[in-house]
């Protein structure tokens, strides 16, 4: 049974209860001591998390608890989960959620072809002539997705689930399993268990409500858009070369933007952009011609663009009046 | 691990149970959650034991804020009542109030609001209750007095002209005024001896702030839920199965039970087609409260869907899919539909029975089972011929009708409301005055009505 390295914990029959943090020992090392620590690594990795995001990142890696980030789109929750994942440095494992996501998809699926060239071969009579049921639903015709990987992996992982208000509600029922027990029920080989704690990631754009059980399972994290100072924070850690001054009139301009009601609010990931824009540029302010030229950066929609220009460009005043900064 | 001190645990429960009070489920599960993850933050930090409990038990950004007005509540009581156990009292709570004046007092207040700093405003709390009463205007009622004490501290929020001093920031002038409440209660708990009894939220506390943009955002993403409910409900099970097609992965799958020989097919899912929507919107006066949320309701849904065609009347009916597609900014639209409309005209009552007439002959023959009709109105038809059969007709044209009527449904059918002929024809009928009422309409049509469910 040499192919049997990659699931070694498949368990056969009935399952029975399985404890969490059984395996301590193992996943002491790098584990964090406490909420400081968390948010001194994560800034290590150029995330500046703010206090509650820091202590339940904290708490979902020492309780081993999945995480629910709910937030508008573009504070960084996809972001928190990919810094965890490099801060802890352990993989990550992506499942990006869709309408019609399904089970073959998002858990395992049988490699039908290479079942069905067995079989042929055992009725030519070129197979090693032991033609049993469960030969051919074993491991070696499995075929691992994001989450099966993530439960099977021999290293602690980092399961990032994206969007997960985009699948169905009976996709979310499917998801229990592995969020509460981190185990996953093949019906024709037995349980798989994990045999490593992953921190897991759940992010939510808040379209649809997401079922009580699931939430009941996870540690929930608002994230929202971050105050003007912490911003400032995170387009200097992300372009250094950018001034101070500048800085805040960029931050203070893009929480103007966001104000309006907007087809889509410009994302933090928008700021950086047009913060390196503006470098590159080498503009010393924005005025109102600096932010007609650039502003197509953090406004995507072409209504958007005029309603942002209408109500955010005339208020930044003329080149010759742009003497603020510096 | 740190230890929780003995006596939180009790209390611990004790709060989740007034959460549940409150309309928050949480379950047994989550105050387990809740102890695990307390047991791993030093219960010292306020701030970390806050946000430790609050991500196990608030699983919602309204259940957040309620957590946040019970945590405080709760645990200001808890602490009271075992000061009253007991029975400390600070006796020296007040000093070096006497020597500062009111002017001075004003002055460090306004900083304090102005900076921000927590500690500062609960002492210049003090001071100021303190000086308050001294000269003798407590009304012994806190609402009261913490009015009072705002308005001789010349605390406004609001831009004054007279006013030499700039305005304050609300929220930090709210924050100031809930320091003064608590200090005011701890006052009068200490004085009386006894807690006062405590109160469910009011309604009002609970809501989350909202500003007109943000209702507007609201219907958007009611909008947005309701465009994947129609898109995905209903259509599957309409016309014959033909024109299917095999999905191999699958058949292939199926066939290993048979040796491998694909006995029996197996089809993709049939993909669900866009759904075309007509939506009829009644702009006359006798909804006019109603009619801007209607708009903004079809200003959303010209967001989301692509197929949708948008209809105003009050006496005729008139397309203005043409004005949402080229302008963004809702006021515009609000303008040029009412100039542009054309759609009263002479008495500038709403006649249902013209509208369906004129819709009948504009676009029945476009109706398909595909097709959505939306109509937002009171069917008040100011004593004209309704036109039931009209209506039914398009109704049977149409694939779906849904009625939404900004009228609570104990007014429809009185006076000239005659909601009950055209009911009978629709797929369902809601009342629908509130971002509410429309994620409800959202929810129940998602749901699963009798629709070619099975």
């Amino acid at each position: 049974m040499a192919k049997h390295y990659r699931l070694a914990c498949i368990r056969r029959g009935t399952a029975a209860p399985y404890h969490r943090g059984m395996e301590a020992s193992s996943q002491d090392r790098g584990m964090p001591q406490s909420v400081a620590d968390v948010k001194e690594s994560l800034e290590g990795v150029g995330y500046l998390a703010d206090e509650p995001a820091a202590l339940v990142a904290y708490l979902a890696l020492k309780l081993g608890k999945p995480v629910l980030v709910e937030g508008p789109a573009g504070v960084g929750k996809t972001e928190l989960a990919k810094a965890i994942s490099r801060a802890t440095s352990r993989a990550l494992i992506r499942l990006q959620c869709y309408e019609g996501l399904d089970e073959a998809k998002a858990l395992y699926e049988w490699n039908y072809r290479k079942q069905l060239l067995r079989i042929q071969a055992e009725s030519t009579g070129e197979g090693d002539g032991d033609p049993t049921w469960d030969h051919i639903f074993n491991e070696e015709y499995l075929l691992t997705r994001p989450l099966l990987a993530a439960i099977a992996a021999p290293d602690p992982v980092v399961l990032l689930i994206d969007e997960i208000d985009k699948t169905d509600q009976e996709f979310e029922a499917m998801l229990l399993e592995v969020l509460s027990d981190f185990q996953i029920s093949i019906p024709e080989l037995g349980v798989i268990e994990a045999r490593t704690q992953p921190v897991v990631v759940l992010t939510s754009n808040n379209s649809r409500e997401l079922t009580e059980a699931l939430k009941r399972r996870c540690l929930y994290l608002w994230l929202d858009y971050p105050g003007v100072d912490r911003e400032i924070e995170i387009v200097r850690l992300h372009a250094p070369e950018l001034d101070e001054a500048l800085a805040r009139r960029l931050v203070e301009v893009v929480h103007m933007v966001r104000q309006l009601d907007l087809k889509k609010p410009p994302s933090i990931a928008e700021s950086i952009d047009w913060a390196r824009a503006l470098l590159l540029l080498g503009a010393d302010d924005i005025d109102s011609s600096v932010f007609e030229r650039t502003m197509s950066i953090i406004v995507k929609h072409r209504t958007d663009i005029d309603l942002v220009a209408d109500r955010v460009g005339v208020k930044l005043g003329g080149p010759q009046l742009g003497e603020a900064a510096g | 691990m740190t230890q929780l001190p003995p006596g939180l645990a009790p209390r611990l429960v004790a709060f989740c149970d007034e959460l549940r009070r409150e309309g928050l489920s949480v379950g047994t599960s989550e105050i387990l959650d809740a102890f695990e993850a307390l047991q791993t933050v030093p219960w010292t930090e306020p701030a970390d034991f806050r946000e430790a409990l609050a991500a196990t038990v608030a699983k919602s950004q309204e259940d957040r804020r309620a957590f946040e007005l019970l945590f405080d509540r709760y645990f200001f009581r808890a602490a009271e009542a075992e000061a009253l156990d007991r029975e400390v009292s600070e006796d020296r709570r007040y000093e070096g109030s006497e020597r500062l004046d009111l002017d001075q007092l004003r002055e460090a207040i306004r900083q304090a609001i102005a900076e921000g700093d927590d500690g500062e405003m609960r002492d210049l709390a003090r001071l100021a209750i303190a000086a308050f009463g001294r000269r003798g205007e407590g009304s012994g009622v806190i609402g009261v007095d913490v009015q009072r004490i705002r308005r001789t501290l010349g605390l406004q929020t609001q831009p004054r002209p007279d006013a030499e001093e700039e305005a304050l920031d609300r929220d930090q002038v709210a924050r100031f005024e809930r320091h003064l409440r608590r200090e005011l209660e701890r006052g009068l708990i200490e004085r009386t001896g006894q807690l006062p009894p405590s109160r469910p939220l009011a309604e009002l506390d609970r809501a989350l702030p909202t500003s007109p943009a943000q209702d507007l955002t609201a219907v958007h993403r009611a909008v947005t839920q309701l465009k994947r409910r129609l898109a995905t409900l209903g259509h599957e099970q309409r016309g014959r199965r033909r024109g299917a097609v095999v999905d191999m992965r699958r058949t292939m799958r199926a066939s290993l039970e048979t040796g491998g020989v694909p006995l029996r097919l197996r089809y993709r899912p049939r993909r669900p087609r866009r759904p075309e929507i007509y939506v009829l919107c009644d702009v006359s006066t006798s909804v006019t409260s109603a009619s801007v949320f209607f708009l903004s309701v079809l200003h959303a849904l010209h967001d989301s869907f692509r197929k949708l065609r948008s209809f105003v009347f009050i006496e005729r009916i008139s397309e203005v899919t043409e004005v949402f597609e080229r302008e963004r900014d809702f006021r515009v639209i609000a303008e040029r539909i009412s100039r542009e409309g054309g759609v009263a005209d002479v008495s500038g009552y709403t006649d249902y029975g013209r509208v369906w007439l004129e819709f009948g002959e504009l676009i029945a023959e476009d109706l398909d089972p595909r097709s959505t009709v939306i109509v937002l109105g009171d069917a008040r038809t100011n004593g004209r011929e309704p036109h039931a059969e009209v209506f039914a007709r398009i109704a049977d044209h149409a694939g779906r009708t849904f009625w939404l009527n900004p009228e609570p449904r104990l007014y429809w059918n009185y006076g000239d409301s005659v909601m009950a002929a055209y009911e009978p024809h629709v797929t369902a009928a809601f009342e629908c005055w509130t971002t509410r009422h429309l994620e409800n309409f959202v929810n129940v049509i998602a749901g699963g009505k009798p629709l070619a469910e099975t």
